[in-house]
């Protein structure tokens, strides 16, 4: 099987557009990704495109609409908040089939703003309140209690992450969010769930992003090695048993079984990592990945926190685009911004933010609603 | 004309049942092979696979406090603060819900708090009338109450 790697890769800056129809937005970014390899949309064999307001809507073929119908074939993804690394997952598996030499994933979205979900049932029904709560900050607000349980993790060392991501995201032009929030503007910023803050929860915007990827032979035949991108690992999976199923998604689980993979896979392990970008869509998730991702001991995340281990200049930078918090999270493109951001350090093109000497980044995303279930998708890049 | 009859009480999640005497409960199964409870009646369990042998059982009528969040910004129109509870129920299983007679303040909230299962009117109505009955967590014996 082929190697695969990225070649283009670009996004949009995040941020609310709403006078550009999801096309214009997904065109917009899959032109840029062309654009950094100097290819066009005839070069590409295949579109995977995700999106998930508009699953059924056949965004992909809109794009193609938008820059060039070519008539090929395209698949468009929907996997909660995996959406946009699914879709590209896509396009790398049809690379290693030997199917295709190059392909293009977009991931876009545009969102509502506000709380994500609805409030009433078809039958009129309102769950929320009584059946306890549905929100998503809710929910990844119990699974960080669900750590404090365990290891006692204060509602300051939650708050630190928000501080931290928000101070990164000052160094990228392409945040939502550029300004620092201090532990204590976090900590006293309107409670949304305890114990996630305004400040600690993830944007809603609108974004897309894009990338090229290519088989080893057509990296060679385009002469595009020096600014190609390898791909490690490339592992989905969706979320196994666990006894609370029915009572809250798992979305722990799920990432420890595919960066399982994902390390097998690149035959590699967690300290073999310059930089993570990972699923912060509240401060309360980077917490618990820090320990699911590897990254130290179960017990120890509140540690890493405390040391500065995981800001840009630690052991090991998390989130240093700014993260989710910062970033803004338009659902099915995030998964596709975090390729972005990790193949950007390992160009060594992420000017202020750059981690220093990176050579190996990993992304996640991990997505899902109550009582449906989980999906997650891990990558592993590495530099050429 | 309204009717003066009163429209039974209608569930507010498929696995509440109401019993021929009129009194509610959680139904749910137990797979014979692996021992997993879920909520509701199942012809294959979720965890093993297995396609036989999931008997019909009522769920505990008591459990205890797994995690939480107190919600303080939720959907219009739904009252807050509210505790949002995760609840391991005795004899199996887990199920989320509203955790009531606790002062909505972390410090208030108690890892392990052992709570009943309650049936209580919701105070929403169907559109035919009928009022919707749901469960509800409190205190273990209204201790709080």
């Amino acid at each position: 099987m082929s190697d695969v790697y990225i070649v283009g890769i670009d996004m949009i800056p995040f941020g609310r557009y709403p006078h550009r129809t999801v096309e214009q937005l997904g065109a917009e970014a899959a032109l840029l990704a062309l654009d950094d390899c100097g290819l066009s949309i005839g070069d590409m064999e295949a579109l995977y495109c995700g999106n998930l307001m508009e699953a059924h809507l056949m965004v992909g073929q809109r794009i193609l609409r938008e820059i060039g119908q070519t008539g090929i074939p395209v698949t468009n993804t929907a996997n909660a908040c995996a959406t946009g690394a699914t879709a590209f997952r896509e396009g790398v598996i049809s690379i290693k089939a030997g199917l295709h030499d190059l392909v293009l994933a977009v991931g876009v979205e545009q969102m509502g703003r506000g709380l994500l979900g609805s409030v009433g049932r078809a039958d009129g029904f309102v769950e929320e309140g009584v059946l306890g709560s549905s929100t998503m900050p809710a929910m990844f607000s119990q699974i960080g209690i669900e750590h404090a349980r365990h290891y006692g993790t204060s509602f300051a060392q939650f708050a630190q992450i928000a501080v931290k991501n928000h101070h990164h995201s000052t160094m990228n032009p392409k945040a939502m969010s550029r300004r620092e929030t201090p532990l204590e503007e976090v900590m006293a910023a309107e409670m949304i769930a305890w114990p996630n803050t305004k400040l600690m929860c993830s944007l809603n915007v609108d974004g897309a992003a894009a990338a090229v990827i290519a088989s080893e032979s057509a990296v060679r035949r385009l002469g595009l090695m020096d600014r190609a991108v390898r791909v490690r690992a490339s592992e989905l999976m969706s979320g196994p048993y666990t006894p609370h199923e029915f009572a809250i998604p798992d979305f722990s689980q799920v990432t420890r079984n595919c960066v399982g993979a994902a390390y097998e896979r690149a035959g590699l392990g967690a300290n073999d990592i310059d930089l993570i970008e990972l699923h912060d869509c509240f401060a309360t998730a980077e917490v618990v990945h820090y320990e699911n991702l590897g990254l130290c001991a179960d017990g120890d995340a509140g540690g890493l926190i405390d040391t500065g281990a995981t800001a840009l200049g630690g052991r090991i930078p998390v989130n240093v685009s700014g993260g989710l918090l910062s970033k803004g999270h338009p659902l099915g493109a995030t998964g596709i911004a975090n390729l972005y951001e990790v193949a950007t350090h390992l160009r060594g093109d992420a000017g202020a933010r750059q981690v220093d000497g990176a050579r190996i980044g990993l992304t996640h995303v991990v997505g899902g609603t109550p009582n449906r279930g989980s999906a997650c998708v891990i990558h592993i890049l590495e530099k050429t | 004309m309204m009717s003066d009859e009163k429209l039974a009480p209608r569930p507010a999640v498929p696995f509440l049942h109401i019993d021929d005497a009129g009194a509610p409960y959680l139904a749910g199964s137990r797979c014979g092979a692996c021992g997993a409870v879920a909520p509701g009646q199942r012809t294959v369990c979720n965890a093993c696979g297995a396609r036989s042998n999931i008997a019909a059982i009522r769920l505990g009528t008591q459990g205890k406090l797994y995690s939480y969040t107190v919600v303080h910004r939720s959907f219009p129109g739904v009252k807050t603060p509210f505790i949002a509870a995760i609840v391991d129920l005795e004899g199996g299983g887990a199920i989320k819900g509203t955790l009531l007679d606790v002062k909505p303040d972390p410090e208030a909230i108690a890892f392990d708090l052992p709570v009943d299962i309650v049936f209580r009117d919701t105070g929403q109505v169907a559109a035919d009338g009928a009022p919707f009955l749901s469960y509800y967590f409190t205190p273990a014996g209204g201790a709080a109450e």
